[in-house]
């Protein structure tokens, strides 16, 4: 069943230059117990459509649908959705220590959510912060949940975010790329601890990423986004033996690999474009080394098998078969 | 902790001696010949000497600063035998112009001048730290610019000129309080209050504007700090968010600022107490410095130096208690 059911999003940013469009038109669920990992370079909309789902924009326009859990998101009661947060989905950020605040102890950081959502006592508050800080690997738990952020290495903050974000048993744990501040050896291990976690109880993530080696490692699903739309929808065997996107074939070329021949790295050319100014046509065209006349003048939907994909050369190839 | 606060006080202690020593050094050694201040328009040279034995200039001015130190915390007398003046302990010598010791001088006008600031620091600090926190959440708002005007415009007024207009306002036309005048507060708090108010509202809107368009910027800068983020993810009320995770941060720079300012007011509200005519130690500085009554103006730096130095040692101890990356550094 699924537990989130993104329908059409679209997050728009009034500025001063005009409308910024960071989401448009996305649409992707996540099931009870599975991973989905979306994928895209800095400003492809990823880490915007996660606070939509948090309903935690402010100055944006939201529109769509975002069913978590059976309540609809989007438009509804901030009371509402502030009681869904930290209790039925829960998010963890790239920085744990500007993530933590540095004033407070951590046990109580922890703690606090579980007697804001679950009225719980100070004291047994307190006792599930330092369970949770064992559930997450940290030594001595006891005495840590009386440290300060800045008494932790940061690998051991982000297993501090963590079990914040666990404290109130959410059905959703939104990681936004959890990884990314860490040391290499670091992340695998938080890797394993988030999928060790998913899988002990049962979670539904959503793992926000740049680095299609964290999707390898632990989405069951991937989302590709480039410019704020889904350009490729797989699973993520699918999605590794075959690419069909060339935005998702670029990033896998720019991935360094052990096995096979060695080559040299290729990075996709150019920048993400302006989401104020987008291009016309297929968003990646000025980048892309196969783009057609057709790009450059219509947007291609995502569609067709065995996986959709956002590309005319799919369509057109098909037309060519058939 | 008791070490660090050893040191803090060593540090304290350090710090007074060097203004000390400065000040010894400024009115001692430099231009006017204190015992012919003190002699008088008759001055006899027998006189002149005697004085010079009295006062202990003739002694070396290593010998004389000792001396000075050691009156402060144990007492001295002044010249020798049957004219010998005592003068006890903390001494700081006698003034010029009426031989009162000047400790003695310093404490009469003190409470005119604790009250002043305190009151004033309450008003402006409620009152800054009030409009600088609502501007900062309602950022770019009509409220948030309305009030950034005003608290420039309140900044930029001169304090004769807030003083003097309060005054003609609220007393000469609207007859609404008296004039100003010290009364002690434990004869008559309602007319202690009602004397101080304009002093009070003068002196903090000045520093009001400062603290709101500091608490403002300060707060705008931690409400977009990623901990802010996480407490909103946590589903924390709103009001929860700014006051216990926000201000907490937000409020920290204010607290440095504020200690300094109370401290440095506390030494002599000048321009608020010459304004309104208030007997506090702003008053008694100019005019012992007007009169070059040397043994006072030392004295009153002295204190207002000692009020700077604590309330910034208090300061750094309250920081330490907010902040453990502070406590632990």
């Amino acid at each position: 069943m699924s537990l989130l059911t993104v329908r059409d999003l679209v997050v728009e940013f009034p500025t001063p230059k005009g409308t910024v469009r960071a989401v448009d038109g996305l649409s992707f669920t996540v099931d009870e117990g599975r991973t989905l990992g979306i994928v895209g370079e800095s400003g492809s909309g990823k880490s915007v459509t996660s606070l939509a789902i948090m309903g935690l924009h402010d100055k944006a326009q939201v529109s769509g649908s975002i069913d978590l859990a059976g309540t609809e998101v989007v438009g509804a009661d901030r009371e509402k959705v502030r009681a869904l947060r930290g209790r039925r989905v829960a998010m963890i950020f790239q920085d744990p220590l500007s993530s933590l605040h540095p004033h407070y102890r951590v046990g109580e950081q922890i703690a606090e959510a579980r007697r804001l959502h679950f009225g719980a006592s100070r004291r047994a508050a307190h006792k599930h912060a330092v369970q949770l800080l064992a559930d997450v690997g940290i030594p001595h738990p006891d005495e840590r949940a009386g440290d300060y952020p800045h008494q932790f290495s940061g690998g051991m903050r982000q297993r501090v975010m963590i079990a914040m974000a666990l404290a109130c048993e959410p059905d959703l744990l939104i990681a936004d790329e959890p990884t990314t501040a860490l040391d290499v050896t670091v992340q695998a291990q938080i890797l394993e601890l988030i999928a060790r976690i998913q899988r002990e109880r049962g979670l539904a993530v959503l793992m926000i990423t740049h680095d299609l080696g964290v999707v390898a490692r632990v989405a069951d699903d991937v989302l590709v986004m480039y410019a704020g739309r889904a350009v490729e929808q797989a699973t993520a065997d699918e999605l590794f033996a075959g690419p069909r996107h060339p935005y998702t074939r670029g990033l896998l070329g720019s991935l360094p690999r052990l096995t096979g021949p060695p080559g040299e790295l290729t990075p996709i050319p150019g920048a993400p474009p302006s989401l104020l100014r987008p291009p016309a046509g297929c968003p990646f065209h000025p980048r892309c080394s196969e783009r057609i006349d057709v790009c450059e003048t219509t947007r291609p939907a995502l569609q067709g098998a065995p996986h959709p994909a956002a590309c005319h050369l799919l369509t057109i190839e098909k037309e060519v078969a058939g | 902790m008791i070490r660090y606060l050893a040191l803090r006080f060593a540090g304290l202690a350090g710090v007074l001696l060097v203004i000390c020593a400065v000040t010894f050094t400024i009115f001692y050694v430099f231009p006017a010949d204190p015992a012919l201040q003190a002699c008088g328009k008759s001055c006899t040279p027998e006189r002149l000497a005697m004085l010079h034995h009295q006062m202990g200039l003739d002694r070396p001015l290593w010998q004389q600063f000792t001396d000075y130190l050691v009156g402060i915390f144990a007492g001295r007398s002044y010249g020798s035998g049957p004219l010998a003046v005592q003068c006890h302990f903390p001494c700081l010598g006698f003034s010029y112009q009426n031989n009162m010791p000047v400790w003695d001088l310093m404490m009469q006008r003190l409470p005119t001048t604790v009250s002043i600031g305190v009151g004033a620091a309450l008003l402006w600090l409620v009152g800054g730290v009030t409009v600088g926190v609502v501007s900062a959440l309602r950022k770019d708002s009509l409220l948030d610019r309305t009030m950034m005007v005003g608290t420039l415009t309140s900044a930029s007024l001169p304090i004769y000129f807030t003083a003097m207009a309060l005054t003609v306002v609220v007393v000469q036309i609207g007859g609404l309080l008296p004039y100003s005048s010290y009364v002690p507060i434990a004869e008559d708090p309602i007319g202690w209050t009602k004397n101080l108010i304009l002093p009070w509202v003068a002196l903090a809107l000045l520093y009001a504007a400062m603290y709101a368009r500091l608490s403002r910027a300060s707060m705008v800068e931690t409400m977009a700090e990623p901990y802010i983020r996480t407490a909103r993810a946590k589903g924390l009320p709103e009001r929860t968010v700014v006051t216990k995770h926000g201000l907490r941060a937000g409020l920290t720079p204010v607290l440095t600022v504020f200690g300094m300012d109370l401290g440095a007011l506390l030494g002599g509200a000048v321009i608020t107490e010459s304004v309104f005519g208030l007997p506090g130690l702003g008053q008694l500085t100019i005019d012992s410095i007007n009169k070059s009554d040397q043994p006072v103006v030392m004295g009153v730096a002295l204190l207002a130096a000692f009020f700077i130095t604590f309330a910034n040692l208090v300061v750094d101890l309250l920081y330490a208690a907010i902040d453990p990356q502070v406590r632990y550094a």
